[in-house]
Formats: C-alpha cells, sequence, structure tokens
C-alpha cells in the first residue's frame, strides 16, 4: 500500500459532505477520503484520455493534481476531449482543465507544467507526486514516463487507444512489470497511425481514461485488486472486454537513467525520410487556382483516403489513395490519366502528395505537390472546406 | 486441428478486414507461417529481417504471452486454442 502521511489532513464541514457518498462506503470512509485528499496525482497530457481521469479524479477529491500539456485546445480536439469546451479553442489545454476541474472541486490544488515532457525535466516533475497517470500520445513520451517512473519509483497507470480499441494496465505498482517488458520497443515511426491520421471513437477515451481513474483511486485507498500484472483490453466496437497475463521479462535491461527518446523511436529516420520528398517540385495554390482560370491543360490527383474525399475535394480532383500508389495500381493509374499532361498532387496537407509523388518520380512520372494540401487552397479560395 | 487467431484493429488492412481467423498448425509457430503465407503482406508486421517476431508486437496463447511459454513459439497445439496478436498502441 501507498505510503501516504495523513496526519495533517483534515475534512472540513463541506468536504464531508460533498464526500458523503464516498464516505457511507466500508471501503473509502473517512480515512479513505483523507488518503485522496493527501494523494498528488501528476496526469500527462490533458487530451482524450486526460480529460475524463481529470473530471473524475477532481470530483472524487484528490488533494493536488499536476497537469504536463504544452498543447491549445483545438476544434478537432472537442469530438473526445470533453473537459475542454469550445470557448477555450485556441487556448492552453492546461488552463482550460484548471479551469473546469476548480469548477468541479475548488479543494483541489491544481499545478501546471506548461511544457513539453522531456528527459531534462520529468524526474524533476515526477518527484512531487505518488501516482503518474500516462494519457500521452506517443511512443517516445510513453517511454519517457515509464522509465522516469521506474527510476523515482512511481505507480504508472497505463492507457492507450486506437481508433475503437483501447489497453489499460497499471505498470511498476509493488514490483510488478513496466511498460518494457510489455513492450520492449517502439513500432518504427510511421508503421502505427496516430489518431490525427487513424481516427478514434471520441468515445473510446473516455472509458479508458475512467478506467485508469478507478486504478488511480483504488492505488490511494490501497484498496481492492488493480491492473498490475494484467492487460485490459478492450473492444468498442464489438463491446468485448479481454484480459492477458503481464509479467516480468528476464530480458528487459534495468532501466537505470532517460536517455534520448526520440532517437529510441526513430524519430531522426523519421526526418531522414522527409528528405527523400525535399527535392520534390511545388505548386501554390494561387498557380493552381490561375491554372483552373485559365483553363490550362493539367491533371489534378487527391491521394486522400476515400472518406476523407467524402468530407471536402478540390473540383476536378480524382481520388487515387496513396495506399493505392503505394501498392503500384494506383501508379499506373496515374499514368494513364497524365498522358502527357500536367500532373499536380495533392492530400490534407502536403505530407502523403509529396510522399506520392517520391514514389510516382522512381516510375518515371514527373508531378507538383500543391503547398499545404487542400486545407490551405480551403483557406485561400473555398471557406466551405473544413479544417477537419 | 484448427485455432482461432485474432488480429488487432491496426493490421486488419492486411487481413482483408478480418477480425479472426481459423487457420490450421500443430504449433505456434506452424500457425503464424499459415497466417503469414495467407497474407504476405502481414509478415514485415509481425518479423523482422531477421525472421524474429517484432518486440512491439506480442503473441498469446489464452492469455499467456508466449515468451513466456517454456517452449516459446514451438508450444503445441491440440487445436481449439485462441491465438491473439497485440500490437502496442499509443494513443491518447
Amino acid at each position: 500500500m501507498l505510503d501516504l502521511d495523513t496526519s495533517n489532513t483534515e475534512l472540513s464541514r463541506e468536504e464531508l459532505e460533498r464526500y458523503s457518498r464516498h464516505l457511507i462506503l466500508p471501503e473509502v470512509g473517512v480515512e479513505g477520503q483523507k488518503r485522496l485528499k493527501a494523494g498528488k496525482v501528476l496526469c500527462i497530457g490533458s487530451g482524450g484520455l486526460g480529460s475524463p481521469l481529470l473530471l473524475y479524479l477532481a470530483a472524487a477529491g484528490i488533494g493536488r493534481l499536476g497537469l504536463v500539456d504544452f498543447d491549445v485546445v483545438d476544434h478537432s480536439n472537442l469530438q473526445r476531449q470533453i473537459i475542454h469546451g469550445t470557448s477555450w479553442v485556441d487556448k492552453p489545454k492546461i488552463q482550460s482543465a484548471k479551469n473546469r476541474i476548480l469548477e468541479i472541486n475548488p479543494y483541489c490544488q491544481v499545478d501546471l507544467y506548461e511544457t513539453r515532457l522531456e528527459a531534462s525535466n520529468a524526474l524533476d516533475i515526477f518527484g512531487d507526486y505518488d501516482i503518474v497517470v500516462d494519457g500521452t500520445d506517443n511512443f517516445p513520451t510513453r517511454y519517457l514516463v515509464n522509465d522516469a517512473c521506474v527510476i523515482t519509483g512511481k505507480p504508472n497507470v497505463y492507457g492507450s487507444i486506437f481508433r475503437f480499441e483501447g489497453q489499460a494496465t497499471v505498470f511498476n505498482y509493488e514490483g510488478g512489470p513496466n511498460y518494457r517488458d510489455l513492450y520492449p520497443e517502439p513500432p518504427p515511426p510511421g508503421l502505427v497511425p496516430s489518431c490525427a491520421e487513424g481516427g478514434v471513437l471520441g468515445i473510446l477515451p473516455g472509458l479508458i481514461g475512467v478506467i485508469q481513474a478507478t486504478e488511480t483511486v483504488k492505488i490511494l485507498l490501497g484498496k481492492g485488486t488493480t491492473l498490475n500484472g494484467r492487460l485490459l483490453l478492450y473492444d468498442a466496437l464489438n463491446m468485448k472486454f479481454r484480459e492477458l497475463k503481464l509479467r516480468k521479462n528476464p530480458a528487459t535491461p534495468p532501466i537505470t537513467e532517460l536517455i534520448d527518446y526520440e532517437q529510441f523511436c526513430g524519430i531522426p529516420d523519421a526526418a531522414a525520410e522527409q528528405e527523400k520528398t525535399a527535392d520534390i517540385p511545388e505548386i501554390s495554390p494561387a498557380d493552381l487556382k490561375e491554372r483552373m482560370d485559365a483553363g490550362k491543360d493539367f491533371v489534378l490527383v487527391d491521394v486522400r483516403n476515400p472518406h476523407e474525399y467524402e468530407i471536402c475535394q478540390i473540383p476536378g480532383a480524382t481520388l487515387i489513395p496513396l495506399s493505392k500508389i503505394e501498392s503500384g495500381d494506383g501508379v499506373v493509374e496515374v499514368k494513364a490519366l497524365t498522358n502527357g499532361s500536367e500532373l499536380i498532387v495533392h492530400c490534407k496537407s502536403g505530407m502523403r502528395s509529396a510522399k506520392a509523388l517520391a514514389i510516382l518520380k522512381e516510375a518515371g512520372i514527373e508531378g507538383k505537390n500543391l503547398q499545404g494540401g487542400i486545407l490551405a487552397w480551403g483557406d485561400a479560395y473555398d471557406p466551405s472546406i473544413p479544417k477537419y | 486441428m484448427a485455432v482461432t487467431v485474432l488480429i488487432p484493429t491496426p493490421l486488419r488492412a492486411y487481413t482483408g478486414n478480418q477480425e479472426s481467423l481459423e487457420l490450421e498448425g500443430s504449433n505456434i509457430s506452424e500457425v503464424l507461417d499459415n497466417l503469414t503465407s495467407t497474407y504476405g503482406d502481414l509478415k514485415k508486421h509481425l518479423y523482422n529481417a531477421e525472421g524474429q517476431l517484432r518486440n512491439f508486437v506480442n503473441v498469446y496463447l489464452g492469455d499467456e504471452d508466449i515468451r513466456h511459454l517454456d517452449k516459446g513459439q514451438e508450444t503445441p497445439l491440440s487445436g481449439g486454442e485462441t491465438i491473439s496478436i497485440v500490437p502496442s498502441i499509443a494513443g491518447g
């Protein structure tokens, strides 16, 4: 059981009323509620997972909540990041989250770290807390959170999501396994799409985040059986829960210091990959518009996915998804389509179209990349195009 | 001696969107060989260049990680078992 000093923790009459449904639970009671109040929980990220878990941890009466995030609220966050409201778009997430937490529970102390979690600051920040909750959205930060938890001896309440599936467990608790015992290495960049690329059901992080909040409260109370040693899998589409055994792996090297996590996750390789597309010629939205207005002969290819094409299009564009170009079929299609005409390729913001053009170039087809993709086109000429 | 292989969302693009497959094999290794010979694009997602299972894709027999089975991938199967592939995901 986590060592928490409750000798100086008192609950006021207002707090006793607020937490009365907890107090009448024998597993919580006044002593348990004092443990929650004495508890210090650090949440990394206030996005899809962070939103629901912070709301419930605040309501449950956790005495001190630390928030690490450097991001601002975006319109595309609001479908799942329920701690943030529409009026907070373009403002810092941690300010928005603090505002909402204090509205729910003014007895909660909220400490903000408006920074990216780095190897240089993680140990200092973690040192002040009893439990760390991982609500991040990328592999480098997940390995950093794990390693920093192992070094500072903090339980790591883990959750992660992809499209309709979620995983949750508790790492580094009571001598149990950590993230590296589950996955010794991250996948190379680009192999597993992020939520921004792959999409995510908005409700999914709600459920996984609430599981993380539940485990956090149980660890503070010292009650029940946590997910330590068990990996919980959730499939929202089929509404199925499964549980797998999670053990320490004797082959896992001991974690003694923090490393360069970008490098560990192969991010510099991704930068090298980007250089391959650096010499692809570009065309501005203005130049494309000029060609359209002048009725010039050119072929416009859209390499996004069909469901993105459904959201918005540039007039006259032919859909040939990048995956089709990668598999070779699309290359043949583009060749037949262009037949000597000038080729212009676009995607959402210019990354995938550059990749497509690099593949086409190898097949002897030259073309130009629309700068900033359909989003830049929308900014310049078509306000009906949403920033999806 | 067919066993059920559960395919996770990120890899379903390579199995024609099938969530679960019935495959033959007398041990785990044979089942995975059958899987990757039927769905060739899966191979590079499951194995590295040296032909070893990748470190960010876990394979479970029932609820046990095959890394922790005495015979690992050579663990014999009697039929009816469930093999799950569980890759690392990071969304939040």
